[in-house]
């Protein structure tokens, strides 16, 4: 079709506004940060004015604090487990939604719902229901009387912070990965399930040998998403606990729950260090594009083997 | 007994979804509460449901969460946001795939790839960018309405043009031809033909960044700042929270009325939504 290719006027007509926009926000932005990393960066030097270029001081330092080593490790396991968590309840639902149930329909809007509220105002109510409302529980029900201990409250002591962001996230996006696998068992023809039933296959072997292969493709967009969103969480993180209990870890004072993004935010603004916040923002982007392709290939070499 | 094995399951099902949702009726039962008792008694029902009136007039007046101005707000940017992020991607996606050339392939391939960059790592670049676009220029980014619509047309144009170059590439080349014989200019042919044949697509990408954009926090807090003229409900309920520290009576009546418009919304148009969803993820 040689109307096209002659019509280059409209071909870049027609991306002017999209590589404008790009070029603003991303690939200057990325580049410019990039470069600043390797600066002297902060609050009261503008842009381009006196910057000094001090080579990979930043990162060395970033390597040498504990906060960020402490922070990544966390992020770490954090992602770990929420990856697992919300993909464990999001296929259960799914094959719940998906069953005869009469309420199916019903209960697949009610798990979708907190998809829809964002991260920083459900990280508030969870808050309250933390400190507040799990106590009186306790304080009521004889056998939970261990809740309303204050000494045992979630967000005060680490592990159970980290933990409760996790139950936020996990509580937060189960739905929305749910409605992923739905689709896919959607579109599983049912003639396999009928040959399975008349080879008088059970119900595990049906989803061992039928559901998990034919949705295996699910996967490989259901990990992704999740293991990216965890990596990034912030909202959550800055509502619920906004880093706190705080805690030593190689001799020094630090945030016990800060995960990576809210160390980069805090590290530019509250510690007034944006070269330095910057520099994590880099390895944080170098770090999440490796577990990415990672993952992203063990999915795809296994939805082959399946 | 299958029978009945089904129905227990549907209870055990029907238990779960409500334990599930609890923590929206935890947040409505103590938005009607006083101070007092949203902490002592806070599983328990209101005494007096008029005192959720009371709160919510108290948010509605408070001048940290500024209800009406920042539903305003949160209604205008997430309104024009999609409609550059579906207009103009659209566009994109279309020459994209009509014009095999290099430069085609070489463009589309950088806004695949521009999917995996964090916010992160282009957040502190961007405000100082933004700061100095307005040193030169004069046109403001920094605080105002174009600038953040600018900043989610970048951020989400990515997903937008892979997902309408997806679909575009299904659409048969006939279709264009005929309407080029009969004297058609091509973004004549684009915007009467091809543009309405895009519909599932923009109610997927409306749904997947509206869900974004209305909720955002760090990216409006970075562009429009704190304590602006211009919030969006993330933020205000931030500010509020943040400045009336464990008044949980009150904190819970700026969820609740952060949390209403969506909800709402979602009641009003919950099957394309659903759909629409589905639709976007499995591409």
């Amino acid at each position: 079709m040689n109307h096209y290719q002659r019509n280059s006027a409209t071909f870049w007509l027609f991306l002017t506004p999209v590589l404008v926009a790009f070029a603003l926000v991303i690939v200057v932005p990325f580049f410019v940060g990039a470069y600043y990393s390797l600066t002297d960066w902060n609050a009261t030097a503008r842009a381009g004015q006196g910057l000094t270029f001090v080579g990979l001081a930043n990162f060395a330092r970033t390597f040498q604090d504990p906060g960020f080593i402490y922070s990544f490790i966390v992020t770490t396991i954090y992602t770990i487990v929420n990856v697992a968590l919300i993909n464990v309840l999001a296929i259960a639902l799914s094959l719940v939604v998906t069953s005869r149930l009469r309420l199916r329909n019903v209960y697949r809007m009610g798990f979708f719902i907190p998809y829809l509220i964002g991260g920083l105002v459900l990280g508030y109510l969870w808050q309250f229901i933390f400190n507040v409302a799990v106590l009186s529980v306790g304080e009521s029900i004889g056998f939970l009387s261990f809740l309303a201990d204050p000494e045992r409250l979630l967000l005060g002591r680490v592990p159970t912070a980290i933990f409760a962001i996790v139950i936020v996230g996990t509580w937060q996006y189960a739905g929305y990965i749910m409605m992923i696998y739905v689709a896919a068992i959607e579109g599983v023809p049912e003639e396999l399930y009928e040959a399975s039933r008349i080879d008088g296959a059970s119900e595990w072997q049906k989803f061992r040998s039928i559901t998990v292969p034919m949705i295996a493709q699910a996967f490989t967009i259901t990990m992704f998403l999740t293991l990216v969103t965890s990596f990034k969480q912030f909202d959550v993180n800055f509502a619920l606990t906004s880093g706190g209990p705080a805690t030593t870890f190689m001799g020094k004072p630090i945030f016990g729950s800060q995960l990576l993004a809210m160390n980069i935010y805090q590290t530019a603004f509250t510690g007034n260090d944006l070269a330095a916040g910057q520099a994590r923002a880099v390895i944080f982007f170098i770090v999440l594009v490796v577990f990415s392709v990672v993952q992203v290939t063990i999915n795809k070499r296994k939805e082959l083997e399946m | 007994m299958k029978k009945y094995r089904l129905y227990l399951f549907e209870a055990i099902m029907v238990a779960l979804l409500v334990f599930f949702l609890y923590p929206f009726v935890i947040v409505f039962i103590n938005s009607a509460k006083d101070a007092f008792s949203v902490t002592q008694y806070p599983m328990r029902l209101p005494e007096h449901w008029g005192q959720l009136f009371t709160n919510m007039a108290t948010i509605w007046t408070s001048s940290n969460v500024r209800y009406s101005s920042s539903f305003v707000s949160s209604l205008v940017i997430t309104v024009f946001s999609l409609a550059v992020v579906t207009i103009f991607p659209a566009m994109a996606g279309w020459v994209l795939v009509r014009t095999k050339t290099r430069a085609s392939q070489f463009i589309f391939l950088l806004f695949v790839a521009a999917m995996v960059i964090p916010f992160q790592i282009v957040m502190f670049p961007l405000v100082s960018w933004f700061r100095a676009i307005f040193t030169v220029t004069g046109i403001r980014l920094l605080r105002t309405y174009l600038g953040i619509i600018v900043a989610y047309l970048g951020f989400g144009l990515s997903l937008s043009v892979f997902m309408y170059h997806g679909f575009i590439k299904s659409i048969p080349l006939e279709l264009e031809e005929a309407a080029i014989i009969d004297g058609s200019r091509l973004p004549g042919v684009f915007f009467r033909i091809i543009f309405p044949l895009l519909t599932p697509v923009h109610a997927t990408i409306g749904i997947l960044h509206g869900i974004w954009i209305w909720n955002d926090f760090l990216l409006p807090l970075l562009v429009l700042g704190k304590g602006n003229r211009i919030q969006t409900l993330p933020l205000a309920v931030a500010n509020f929270a943040g400045a009336y520290v464990k008044q949980w009576d009150l904190i819970l009546t700026a969820i609740l009325m952060a949390m209403i418009p969506v909800l709402i919304f979602f009641f009003v148009a919950q099957k394309r939504i659903v759909k629409g969803m589905v639709a976007g993820s499995i591409k």
